[in-house]
């Protein structure tokens, strides 16, 4: 009795050394129950396993226990990963969800479970965090090789003072990308939150710990991405979590140029530079955002054309029929390109171009109706003086052939070649290219816009009528 | 077990309740695990600047072959290798090109300043971390340069690979029973780590024991039966402290290893055989 007194007085002592609430704040707590499955499901939905969305290819029946196979106890979770073929869907995922209003996860520094495969097969995630509410705290670690015997994972939790009401209990991913498209059984026991006391030497990173710079205008909106925590773990391994913005805490050096939210998105509300940082539980994240703001930016005007008479290829005014790849990386070419935002109006920013492409030739466009393509295009330098576009018809190969040697269409491709000029440096001018010379006859597979020139420009609005 | 140790291991239950207090974010550094109570020396580090030289020297260099372990650093004792800063000790690992080695690092040692037969010898430090980290708080023979090693004998009172950041080492050196054929033992901690928090290390010798500690814990205890050859531990030992990179004893640093690394020694204190 004695030895609990002073251990109970030694503790409210280390107690009164942190940060009080003041008396007005009253603390909602949820329980802090550690573990997730045992031999059954511990505080899961009644659902037990919810599945990524089937449109998306997720195959939601390969999924079960095993009463014949256990680490320990007498029962684990079995999952059956499909062959892409598999008509029910092409690889199996998903989440466990607390059936209550969530858990206090705060206690615990990892989620540690055990798992083996019938084959040596690269299982793409595993994690928790994931709700599909947001998926605010989503953690997991990546292409995690299993063993035919069962083996402890264990994942780190990225900052557990974050996790106070956490519902996504753990979540896993896995296909068939590691044993060429061959199915195969994995199976998962003993998942529980742990305090295991040896993980340390924190180290997140955003963008991936690189240091980023975007020249950028009013308005522009900017996601964080590559959003990593690092931990030496308690046998000298370090391993990283891609951990959801969420846990991250962001700064922006000048708010008057540009602010960051909790959710990790970068406004641009001024001209001038600033510099994004972040941190998790007070240890600064390597890799950063800078922005050069330019100021106010004008966006295009807005098109004219009804959109019953619009095929639209790139514009916010109207649905695009396609979804570009605006930088195909061309051998030989130097153009850096981007997506860009200015009060929610995007358009591409185009840099040191020589060549590049907007393709869409996976969904080729039927433009056999339309006579026209409209484009808006911005120049900031009076030294700029023309800009080249090649309007390609892909054919019916669905593929694009060029000479490489000319650059010009091979086989049955067709294409019409215009190129801009006349601009007046910090406006927008509008052209109108006719759909014409060899595509007068042939325009029902348009597939890719070739760039030449310029070098530096921005395009908005394009779309056939 | 004998009764010298039972008492002591009465010792620890009682303080064991002590020890929640060195957790709290104002850590009293008090612990007991050892019976003598009577400095004979003590460095806390208050005074900013180089450490003091009327305890401590240096080994310069990279010494022969490593300083006999293949070790990668250059030792020097310049302050951005060696400084005392905020009441610390800090020996810091750099990894930089420097006369013909690819790290810096430092080495302090009291030999010539002091030495002492029998006691208690302590320091609580925080470690580094990282593959290729090779910290030490040790103490070697003060008649080295007379009879040579491992004839002078050496007491490794803690030393720590990076890769293993919850296990540190214990050992004895001496003829017949040095390098691979020294003797010591592993103390491991349970959920815990030796580089996020500071440690107490310390060893209590007398005559035919020498008792060894990691904060209220006492881990192992050897006596000249343990050891194969004659026991030299009944003459003056000095003190080093050193953080070397590489070498034979857990292998050069890997890209994984961040530096620069940090060894924090918040004191060194000494007491005498009661």
């Amino acid at each position: 009795m004695f030895t609990l007194a002073v251990l109970g007085f030694a503790a409210a002592l280390a107690v009164s050394c942190e940060r009080e609430f003041s008396d007005e704040v009253a603390l909602a707590t949820y329980p802090s129950t550690p573990e997730v499955f045992t031999d059954f499901p511990v505080g899961l939905t009644d659902a037990f396993f919810v599945s990524y969305d089937p449109a998306d290819g997720a195959n939601v029946y390969g999924f079960g226990t095993d009463d014949n196979e256990a680490y320990k106890g007498n029962s684990s979770i079995r999952i059956e990963v499909p062959a892409p073929s598999d008509p029910n869907g092409g690889f199996i995922g998903g989440i466990f969800l607390d059936r209550g209003n969530g858990r206090n996860l705060t206690e615990y520094d990892a989620l540690t479970f055990w798992a083996k495969g019938s084959t040596t097969a690269t299982v793409g995630l595993f994690g928790f965090g994931t709700d599909f509410q947001g998926d605010k705290y989503a953690a997991g670690i990546n292409d995690i090789t299993l063993s035919t015997d069962w083996r402890q994972y264990t994942i780190p939790i990225p900052n557990a003072a974050k996790l106070v009401q956490e519902k996504g209990m753990f979540t896993f991913s896995a296909g068939t990308q590691s044993t060429n498209g061959l199915g195969y059984s994995l199976w998962i026991d003993e998942i529980r939150f742990e305090k295991l006391g040896n993980i340390a030497q924190p180290r997140p990173a955003i963008f991936n710990g690189n240091d980023e710079e975007m020249s950028v205008f009013n308005g522009t909106e900017i996601n964080i991405t590559g959003t990593t925590q690092t931990f030496n773990m308690g046998d000298g391994s370090d391993v990283t979590v891609t951990a959801a913005k969420g846990y991250f805490d962001y700064a922006s050096s000048d708010p008057f140029v540009a602010q960051v939210n909790e959710n990790g998105v970068v406004t641009v509300v001024g001209e001038g530079t600033a510099k994004i940082t972040a941190s998790v539980n007070g240890v600064e994240a390597s890799g950063s955002l800078t922005v050069e703001s330019s100021g106010n930016f004008d966006v295009a005007p807005a098109p004219t054309h009804p959109a019953a008479d619009v095929i639209s290829v790139f514009s916010d005014a109207y649905t695009n029929a396609v979804e570009i790849n605006f930088d195909p990386r061309y051998g030989g070419s130097t153009t850096e390109t981007k997506i860009s935002s200015a009060g929610g109006d995007e358009f591409l920013i185009y840099k040191n171009n020589n060549y590049t492409g907007i393709e869409f030739w996976e969904t080729p466009i039927d433009a056999s109706s339309k006579t026209h393509m409209h484009v808006d295009i911005f120049v900031d330098d009076a030294s700029i003086t023309q800009i080249a576009f090649q309007i390609r018809d892909i054919g019916a190969n669905g593929v694009i052939n060029t000479n490489i040697y000319n650059g010009l269409p091979t086989l049955d491709d067709k294409d019409y070649r215009f190129t801009a000029s006349g601009f007046v440096a910090g406006e927008w001018k509008s052209f109108e290219i006719p759909l014409g010379g060899a595509l007068a006859s042939q325009k029902n597979n348009l597939g890719s816009i070739v760039l030449v020139g310029g070098p530096n420009f921005i395009l908005d609005n394009i779309y056939f009528y | 077990m004998n009764t010298n140790k039972l008492k002591l291991l009465k010792l620890l239950f009682f303080f064991g309740m002590v020890a929640v207090f060195t957790t709290s974010c104002n850590p009293n550094d008090s612990q007991v695990v050892a019976n003598f109570n009577i400095i004979t020396m003590q460095d806390e580090f208050d005074i900013e600047g180089a450490p003091n030289d009327n305890i401590w020297g240096y080994d310069i260099g990279k010494g022969t072959n490593g300083w006999g372990n293949n070790e990668l650093q250059y030792y020097t004792d310049r302050s951005s290798n060696v400084e005392v800063k905020e009441g610390l000790l800090k020996i810091t690992a750099v990894k930089e090109a420097y006369e013909g080695a690819a790290y810096t690092s430092a080495r302090l040692l009291t030999k010539g300043k002091f030495d002492q037969k029998y006691g208690r010898f302590e320091a609580r430090i925080k470690l580094p971390w990282g593959q290729g980290m090779w910290p030490a708080f040790w103490l070697l023979g003060a008649n080295i340069d007379a009879v040579d090693w491992p004839a002078c004998g050496e007491i490794d009172i803690m030393e720590n690979r990076g890769a293993e950041p919850s296990k540190v080492s214990g050992t004895v050196h001496g003829p017949g029973y040095s390098a691979g054929n020294s003797i010591g033992k592993e103390f491991s901690l349970t959920q815990d780590r030796f580089d996020t928090d500071f440690h107490v290390f310390g060893i209590e010798w007398g005559e035919d024991y020498i008792n060894y500690y990691v904060d209220d814990v006492l881990y192992n205890q050897i006596t000249p039966e343990d050891v194969d050859g004659e026991w030299v531990f009944d003459q003056p030992f000095f003190i080093i402290l050193n953080l070397a990179v590489g070498g034979n004893y857990g292998g050069p640093p890997n890209d994984a290893t961040v530096f620069p690394q940090e060894m924090l020694v918040d004191y060194v204190r000494v007491y005498a055989a009661e």
